[in-house]
């Protein structure tokens, strides 16, 4: 039967996707990554939740009208019944859904202002975005750097075979401790930019003018990427994030290593959040124009 | 009930022919002609940069694009499918349909009709000439948020004046709706026996005539924030860019429902044909239209969680985001309802009609899915979106018009259209789609974000299949135009009634229907 054959296809995806919290579906990439933040674990457990409750909703709406599809029709010679309302019904599947979302809230709105809640942390991170790269200050060491796309141009321009991490490696790496509270204040110096590591289920945008609060608690040593997530010009694609979390003693080791000594203090210090904005105003889109030119 | 329309040949029909027809026009079946052509020419070309965008991201690295150009490709390929090919496709669908489903002999404001039509090819020129100025086309998306949007070279001003000119067009256009509505139904016809396409244009003509003067003051400031010393988006002179998101999502979640509730209306028209079957709960249709515009007022901020807005902010714009889904529902329920224990034939509309309805849900509810802000969170900005809008406008408005065209065509032409070709229309269209956009809720979960002409190795598999849906998906396309002239062409006699005994006062006219139609009023049981 040619029609609806389409379907089984669309409900298998579907029922794919609901394999989901188990490393081997996300390698297979068809679901969040594995988080390795408290958060990153609830939100995991709210879309598992949502993503079930709406597949067990379009499997249940849709088997009664695919039955319908193959039951109801002129060539079984079925005859039309011409009921047009049922109050009973309507307010049947009105009511209904508003206990479901009802049900969804709840634990959204808990997981939420666990989010929001950034007081008592134990190191603060401020994090500035610009065209294209990222700037980070410890606040509390003083240590303070950028950091830029690591990943060799000629890649990019499919001159050379692509790394392992292709475009999702930079230069210098953000070191992070496992286990204490970090909280970003993330804001822009050009346009919008947003932070974002899929594991840590971190994502605030960077708005010049502004400086927005995030935190996160790391579990597990490792290494994490992540891109800019709001379209900020040529180069955007080209800005990721990488995240080095060690354990609190190597964290410590290497604040001590690298906090800048005596008044020698910030290498590159960051200008006042909006001040440079004028001035990449006047740098139309021509930007500093490496990759505009690349692919030609 | 044929002959009503057929006793009058006065003054009126000596109308000129060739292009002065179309240029001059007041008629609305013209009119309706012009925009609904319009509006294929525009999904073409919006469609051949989408397929530019996906040949780039056939694989990893650059290949064909630059960066900068590929920005371009993404904004205006937005602009054109939202601005040049739903919209005035659904006023081409408004225009034909809405003087013959009220029983009226045209729209009320004709002069005005012509020129809000007229408009639209200069904006579309204007918009699209954008990519041979200086610096190119608007780069910063669709939304042209600033600062971005700020920076960018002189099509960025080509593309505001285009937007005012699209503005101006949609809302006469509104106006010219709501007049007509109000004022033209035939004896008889009150509100609550008018057809739900009727009422689905009224509700969007409202949303237009309340939304579209918003974005057109947004735009207005962005100007003046580029050229004229004024900083309303600029933080350095105390203004602020966050502000820009407010009054732009103000107006754009309510445009969510201009681009889809016409084609609610349409399906509410096709589903009853073919089921034989009166439209179930017809009032708590229009009771659920009428609840979701005015929800699509109150949730704009459901699309800017992560601009940092206060908890208070977000848990308010997640719990009337959700709300959304309780009409929705009701509406795919309705049909449901009317489809069961009908007796169902699948001619091609019916095909769209039944596609929409099973795909539209599917990204109603990935919708309620971001609606729920700590896990939007992780779905923001990445192709998780990407999917979630294209299941909505592309198998929501533009499959939904699709079903119309074929629903109608008959009647408009006086032939029937191949429907061998049709059906091959609609599984190419529908097999297509969804291998073109169902791996990108994928890709958006595994966390790719939109808008990027390159992605890590990790993206790759999805990203191909993706790129190859999208190519059949382009192609098919071209059929649908070969089927339309076909059937204009060489399709054979279309009858009066076209269906088996449909519901509408336009299958009381001949087909096709005479230039001029109901100036007597029809009488309405």
């Amino acid at each position: 039967m040619l029609r609806f054959n389409k379907l089984p296809t669309v409900l298998s995806v579907l029922a794919a996707s609901l394999l989901v919290a188990t490393p081997v579906s996300a390698e297979w990439g068809l679901n969040l990554p594995t988080p390795v933040t408290p958060i990153g674990e609830e939100i995991l457990g709210l879309h598992n939740l949502i993503l079930l409750i709406c597949v067990i909703i379009f499997l249940g709406v849709f088997s009664v009208m695919f039955y319908s599809v193959y039951a109801h029709r002129k060539s079984k010679q079925h005859q039309a019944a011409q009921f047009s309302h049922s109050t009973f019904a309507e307010i049947l599947w009105t009511v209904i859904p508003v206990l479901i979302l009802i049900g969804m809230a709840i634990p959204a709105t808990a997981t939420l202002i666990n989010m929001e809640d950034t007081a008592e942390a134990d190191l603060t991170v401020k994090v500035t975005g610009y065209q294209w790269k990222w700037h980070y200050d410890y606040i509390d060491s003083g240590i303070s750097f950028y950091s830029n796309l690591g990943t060799d141009r000629a890649e990019i321009l499919n001159q050379k075979d692509k790394g392992e991490n292709y475009l999702l490696e930079v230069d210098t790496e953000l070191v992070l401790p496992v286990g204490r509270k970090i909280r970003f204040l993330v804001t822009a110096n050009d346009v919008i930019h947003s932070w974002w590591i899929p594991e840590f289920a971190v994502k605030k945008d960077a708005i010049p003018g502004y400086i927005n609060e995030i935190w996160t608690r790391i579990d597990k040593p490792g290494v994490y990427r992540g891109q800019c997530a709001e379209l900020c010009g040529k180069d955007h694609g080209f800005m990721p994030i990488v995240v080095r979390a060690l354990p609190e003693q190597e964290f410590d080791a290497w604040v001590t290593e690298h906090t800048p000594k005596g008044d020698q203090a910030e290498a590159t210090p960051a200008a006042p959040v909006g001040a440079a904005l004028i001035a990449s105003n006047a740098d139309t889109t021509g930007g500093a124009g490496e990759l505009a030119s690349a692919a030609q | 009930m044929a002959t009503v329309a057929d006793a009058h040949h006065d003054h009126h029909d000596h109308h000129p022919t060739g292009i002065i027809r179309w240029i001059t026009t007041t008629n609305h079946k013209d009119i309706g002609t012009l925009y609904l052509l319009f509006s294929f020419v525009m999904f073409l070309v919006g469609g051949a940069m989408a397929m530019v965008i996906r040949a780039e991201l056939f694989q990893p690295g650059l290949q064909i694009v630059d960066p900068h150009f590929f920005n371009q490709l993404t904004t205006v390929h937005a602009l054109v499918m939202v601005f040049g090919a739903i919209m005035p496709g659904m006023v081409g669908f408004a225009n034909w349909m809405l003087p013959i489903m009220i029983g009226a002999p045209d729209m009320a404001l004709p002069r005005l009709n012509n020129w809000s039509f007229w408009i639209l090819p200069f904006a579309a020129t204007l918009l699209i000439s954008s990519f041979f100025t200086g610096g190119g086309a608007p780069a910063g998306g669709w939304t042209l948020y600033p600062p971005l949007t700020v920076q960018g070279g002189m099509g960025v001003d080509l593309t505001i004046f285009a937007v005012h000119m699209l503005g101006i067009s949609s809302v006469l256009g509104a106006i010219n709706v709501i007049v007509t509505i109000f004022n033209m139904r035939a004896p008889g016809m009150g509100f609550m026996k008018m057809p739900l396409f009727v009422w689905t244009w009224l509700i969007t003509a409202f949303l237009l005539i309340a939304v579209m003067p918003v974005f057109a003051g947004a735009v207005t400031m962005l100007l003046t924030d580029r050229h004229f010393g004024t900083a309303f988006f600029n933080p350095a002179g105390g203004g602020d860019p966050v502000l820009f998101q407010h009054i732009f999502w103000f107006f754009g979640h309510p445009e969510v429902y201009i681009m889809i509730l016409p084609a609610f209306g349409i399906i509410s028209a096709i589903i009853p044909t073919f089921a034989r079957k009166p439209l179930f709960g017809y009032t708590s249709m229009v009771l659920a239209v009428t609840g979701i515009a005015f929800l699509s007022f109150i949730v704009w901020a459901h699309h800017m969680f992560t601009v940092g807005m206060p908890l208070v902010g977000e848990i308010y714009f997640m719990y009337a985001t959700m709300l959304i889904a309780v009409p929705t529902g009701v509406k795919v329920f309705n049909w449901v309802a009317t489809m069961w224990r009908g007796s169902m034939t699948f001619e091609t509309p019916m095909l769209f009609a039944v596609g929409f309805v099973v795909l539209f849900t599917i990204g109603g509810l990935s919708g309620l899915m971001l609606g729920i802000t700590p896990a939007d969170f992780q779905y923001h900005d990445t192709y998780f979106v990407v999917a979630h809008f294209h299941y909505v406008l592309f198998s929501g408005s533009a499959m939904g018009m699709m079903g119309g065209v074929y629903y109608w065509l008959p009647k408009w032409t006086g032939h029937m259209y191949d429907e061998k070709l049709g059906k091959w229309h609609f599984w190419l269209t529908a097999i297509f789609f969804n291998i073109t956009f169902f791996p990108q809720h994928f890709l958006g979960l595994a966390g790719m974000p939109r808008r990027i002409p390159d992605y890590a190795l990790q993206f790759t598999e999805f990203n191909v299949i993706s790129s190859i849906g999208a190519f059949g998906l382009g192609l098919s396309q071209l059929l649908f135009g070969y089927i339309v002239y076909k059937c204009v062409k060489q399709g054979v006699q279309a009858t009066s009634e076209v269906w088996d005994n449909p519901e509408g006062l336009e299958w009381t006219l001949p087909s096709p229907p005479p230039y001029h139609t109901f100036q007597t009023p029809p009488v309405i049981k």
